[in-house]
């Protein structure tokens, strides 16, 4: 192969890698590379042990401790699951964004309307 | 110009046009075609951007549902409510299987990723069996409770609860729809674009109803009323 025949070929490679550099440095291929399985089932075994803590303590009397520990604990699976599981802590932050906004929404729309029900009060 | 030279400088440009530019062109239509998800302005995939979208709105659903359920729960007779028919062994297993189908749905996009069609199939199918497991545990759980005297229409306490975990039902049964066209469209190579970002749109959708699920758990099945 001549230089004048190698020169656009090789051009186009680097403009391929460099397409796919780019995605992956925008989360298109590379968030799913940042975890391997083994970690998965790390993961899965960590979110198995908070169930059972959950379920565990809906059967002791924890008193006044009990409703914030649960809403803790459900919020750290919720938190695990979403950014390993659905890879947001290695994708792009628009994603991040796009879905905490929905659920940030979700959650003062529905505080407020709790509030006017007098849901929390005694 | 002479007529020598025109034909040097056209054949220049046939030579130029066919080793490079136009074979890259190609190249590039292809792969936009076929290979690569279209992409945003942002530099992102449209695909993934849409369902990041959806999954967004589809908090504000769950929340309604959510909160509704919240309002009502202590609406009900003293002999049926959550004291009388929660099984939390049962719902326990139950949940910690929908769990466990996130982590197969997991290692179906991680298979995908790494191009291995044989092992993206085999945990799809898995991740659709134990939605399966789960559906058929809510399905069992209902009956249970109808039989116990708790009918759709018999207080807001049932219909709010019947609402809530029945529509999280459908998006499982819609999942289960989902991994299992996805996996035959593996089967018969008929995806025609980004095979792993197919993949992973349905596992988005799959962790969001896992995730959906977490919290349905705790508000509605652990914290007492």
């Amino acid at each position: 192969m001549t230089d004048v025949e190698a020169s656009p070929a090789t051009e186009h490679e680097h403009h391929l890698h460099g397409h796919h550099a780019d995605a992956g440095h925008d989360g298109e291929h590379g968030p799913h590379d940042a975890v391997s399985d083994n970690r998965y089932i790390v993961i899965a075994v960590i979110l198995a042990v908070i169930t059972a803590a959950e379920v565990a303590a809906s059967y002791i009397d924890l008193g006044a401790v009990f409703i914030p520990l649960l809403l803790f604990m459900m919020a750290v699976k919720f938190f695990i699951v979403a950014s390993f599981f659905m890879h947001l802590r290695f994708d792009n932050r628009v994603f991040t964004w796009l879905f905490y906004t929905g659920v940030v929404l979700a959650v003062v729309v529905y505080v407020i309307a709790l509030l006017t029900f007098r849901f929390f009060e005694a | 110009m002479s007529d020598v030279v025109k034909e040097d400088v056209v054949d220049a440009a046939v030579d130029e046009a066919h080793s490079g530019d136009i074979a890259g062109a190609l190249a590039d239509a292809h792969d936009d075609g076929h290979g690569e998800a279209h992409h945003s302005s942002l530099g992102l995939s449209n695909t993934k951007l849409a369902m990041w979208l959806f999954l967004g709105s589809e908090c504000l659903l769950f929340g309604g549902l959510i909160t509704t359920y919240m309002l009502y729960r202590n609406a009900h007779s003293a002999d049926v409510g959550p004291d009388q028919l929660w099984d939390i062994p049962f719902t326990s297993a139950s949940s910690f299987v929908l769990l466990m189908s996130s982590l197969t749905m997991v290692m179906a996009v991680s298979a995908a990723n790494r191009k291995d069609d044989r092992n993206t199939k085999s945990w799809l199918i898995v991740t659709a069996l134990l939605g399966s497991l789960f559906l058929a545990g809510q399905v069992y759980e209902f009956t249970t409770f109808y039989r116990e005297g708790l009918g759709y229409t018999d207080s807001l306490f049932a219909s709010s609860f019947y609402t809530l975990t029945g529509f999280h039902g459908v998006h499982v049964s819609v999942g289960i729809v989902m991994l299992l066209a996805t996996m035959a469209m593996i089967a018969k190579n008929k995806i025609s674009g980004d095979k792993a970002e197919t993949v992973e749109m349905v596992g988005l959708y799959w962790h969001f109803v896992d995730v959906v699920w977490i919290i349905i758990f705790t508000l509605v099945y652990l914290i007492p009323a």
